[in-house]
């Protein structure tokens, strides 16, 4: 074992350093997921702390967008339990949850491409009546994005790939969420777009919001996350601080090319 | 020229019907990719129910303005009340299984309700035509020259209907909150559920609507045809069905443009398709060329064919968008 990191083997997952306490926003428990006769998840654990950002890396495959499917409740989990503010809401359904606090930004973007980008911002505060406050998100969202102000009365097919990351992203924020699901925010991105993102990110996360970010590079979400996990098929091997993660000879190994 | 006049009226009286089946049709395709195969006799109930309001009402009240907006009225919200029960009990125990299954499912609920309705038993009306009442009592609303061209009170009062309906229809997809919601289930409706939107309720509400606009058309339909027969939705449904491909399936103004080009060709087939047939003759010497030919015979003919001439050109419909089907 090199460096300064503690670890200890807890029912094969290798857990570096210490967490800092949070109180628990989500926590997943012996979570399974199968499609048909394959198993997807076989029981995981996890747990993201109110205004933490875990991050959750792995190889394609490993079931890192089938824990955020069935977080989200696009699909029924086969088994375990999901908390959210310490309640019960395994098999709830997608749209209940939104009025929850929960909000997921989906593998590639899933964004209307039918209707214009202003509607698709509506749409992400469906479930809101406080027509004030979604003003006022709608021009946080400008300010984070002057881009999507731009093109606001566009059709939202007509937007670049990285256009349409941060209209996903925005959407998602025009729920005003205590969680953020996220899936691959950087995937095909040119790197200056990948990096207004994940500033984005991050003050979001400052002013108290809770992320989950499903992420293919683990170098940039390792450095964003509070804490991360290592998700291998189905099942998690390891977890840690984000930058003991990063540190870890195993992670730089398989994840980060070294 | 006032033939010309007269077959434009009736072209379009014709085409308006059309386009309120055929949007039940684009509507539910949106929401679903399902080809409701079972909407043209949802429509056929529509017309039945009409059909027993106006009996209630008796020959004194039905064809009174509150009389027959009460026909109107009653059979919508009773088909839609079938569309919602058609949805709920058939259709959405399936939606997760593949789309053959759901239009084989159509095509069984199609069948139950036309062969259904010839029993003769119970609140059933049996196999038998029946004249639909005068809840309009048909007059000659605008007379040019001499009967030359006739505009009667029905045709305009269906084809305001009929537009009135689309409107209202327009507004609420594309302006209001719901409809937003109704575009984004089109699109996917599993990333709809992420934005909190409630998609079955989008999807039956969907279907009510269409199945009470079906039944509106109906009864406009009956009223222009007189006639009421447990067969008329497999007929009506079915031009309908392709004047909603014609106009790109999906695509709601597509759909209405597709049923009006539908109805105008269909009455310029019976108007003049002969004649041109016979000049045709005259021409190229060949005297037998279009004798004895009557274009109303020829109407579904050229209906479908011109269906089979825009898959072959256009497959994805005059109005509609190419898009890649998505696996």
């Amino acid at each position: 074992m090199s460096g300064a990191a503690v670890a200890q083997e807890t029912g094969g997952v290798k857990v570096l350093g210490t967490r800092a306490p949070r109180e628990p926003h989500l926590e997943i428990q012996g979570l399974r997921v199968s499609y048909g006769a394959i198993q997807a998840l076989r029981g995981i654990d996890l747990t993201v702390g109110r205004a933490e950002v875990v991050a959750l890396i792995g190889a394609n495959g490993a079931g890192k967008t089938s824990t955020l499917r069935a977080v989200s409740g696009m699909l029924k989990p086969a088994g375990g339990k999901i908390l959210l503010d310490g309640r019960d809401v395994t098999g709830l359904k997608a749209h209940q949850l939104v009025p929850r606090g929960m909000a997921h930004a989906p593998e590639g973007r899933g964004i209307f491409l039918n209707l214009t980008v202003e509607e698709n911002l509506d749409l992400g505060a469906y479930r809101r009546r406080d027509t004030a406050e979604i003003a006022k998100d709608l021009e946080y969202c400008f300010h984070l994005f002057p881009r999507i102000k731009e093109r606001r009365k566009q059709m939202a097919g007509t937007l670049s790939g990285g256009e349409q990351q941060m209209l996903a992203i925005s959407r998602a924020l025009m729920s005003r969420p205590k969680l953020l699901l996220l899936d691959e925010p950087s995937l095909g991105l040119a790197p200056q777009v990948t990096e207004t993102i994940f500033r984005t990110l991050k003050e979001v996360n400052e002013r108290g919001m809770s992320i989950l970010l499903v992420e293919q590079n683990a170098h940039l979400a390792l450095q964003l996350a509070h804490y991360g996990y290592v998700l291998e098929t189905g099942e998690v091997v390891m977890a840690g601080p984000g930058r003991e993660l990063l540190e870890s000879p195993e992670v730089r190994k398989a994840y980060l090319g070294e | 020229m006032n033939d010309l006049i007269q077959h434009l009226i009736n072209g379009l009286a014709a085409g308006t019907i059309y386009a309120l089946v055929a949007l039940g049709y684009t509507m539910v395709y949106g929401v679903l990719k399902l080809i409701n195969f079972a909407h043209g006799d949802v429509m056929m109930v529509g017309v039945y129910m009409g059909y027993a309001t106006a009996g209630h009402l008796g020959r004194e009240h039905q064809s009174t303005f509150l009389g027959a907006t009460l026909v109107f009225l009653l059979s919508m919200a009773g088909c839609g009340l079938l569309g919602f029960l058609i949805e709920r009990l058939a259709y959405r125990p399936l939606r997760d299984k593949s789309r053959l299954t759901s239009l084989i499912t159509a095509i069984g609920i199609s069948f139950t309700l036309s062969y259904g309705f010839q029993l003769d038993i119970g609140f059933l009306p049996g196999a038998s035509p029946r004249a639909f009442p005068e809840i309009i009592k048909p007059h000659e609303w605008i007379v040019i020259g001499d009967h030359d061209v006739i505009i009667w009170n029905w045709q305009v009062i269906s084809f305001l209907i009929a537009i009135l309906l689309m409107l209202g229809l327009q507004i609420l997809v594309f302006r209001t909150r719901f409809g937003r919601a109704m575009r984004a289930v089109s699109f996917d409706h599993r990333i709809a559920a992420l934005m909190g939107i409630p998609v079955d309720r989008v999807i039956a509400f969907t279907f009510m609507l269409g199945s009470a606009l079906a039944a509106g058309a109906g009864i406009l339909y009956a009223i222009k045809d007189t006639a009421v027969q447990p067969l008329m939705g497999l007929y009506v449904g079915l031009k309908a069905f392709v004047a909603a491909v014609i106009g790109g399936i999906g695509h709601v103004p597509g759909a209405v443009a597709g049923a009006i080009l539908l109805g105008l060709t269909e009455e310029f087939v019976v108007g003049y398709a002969g004649d041109v047939l016979r000049g045709l003759g005259a021409v190229l010497h060949l005297d037998s060329l279009g004798v004895g030919f009557t274009g109303s015979s020829w109407r579904d003919a050229v209906a479908f064919g011109f269906l089979i001439i825009v898959l072959l050109v256009r497959p994805e419909g005059i109005f509609g968008r190419v898009t890649a089907e998505k696996v």
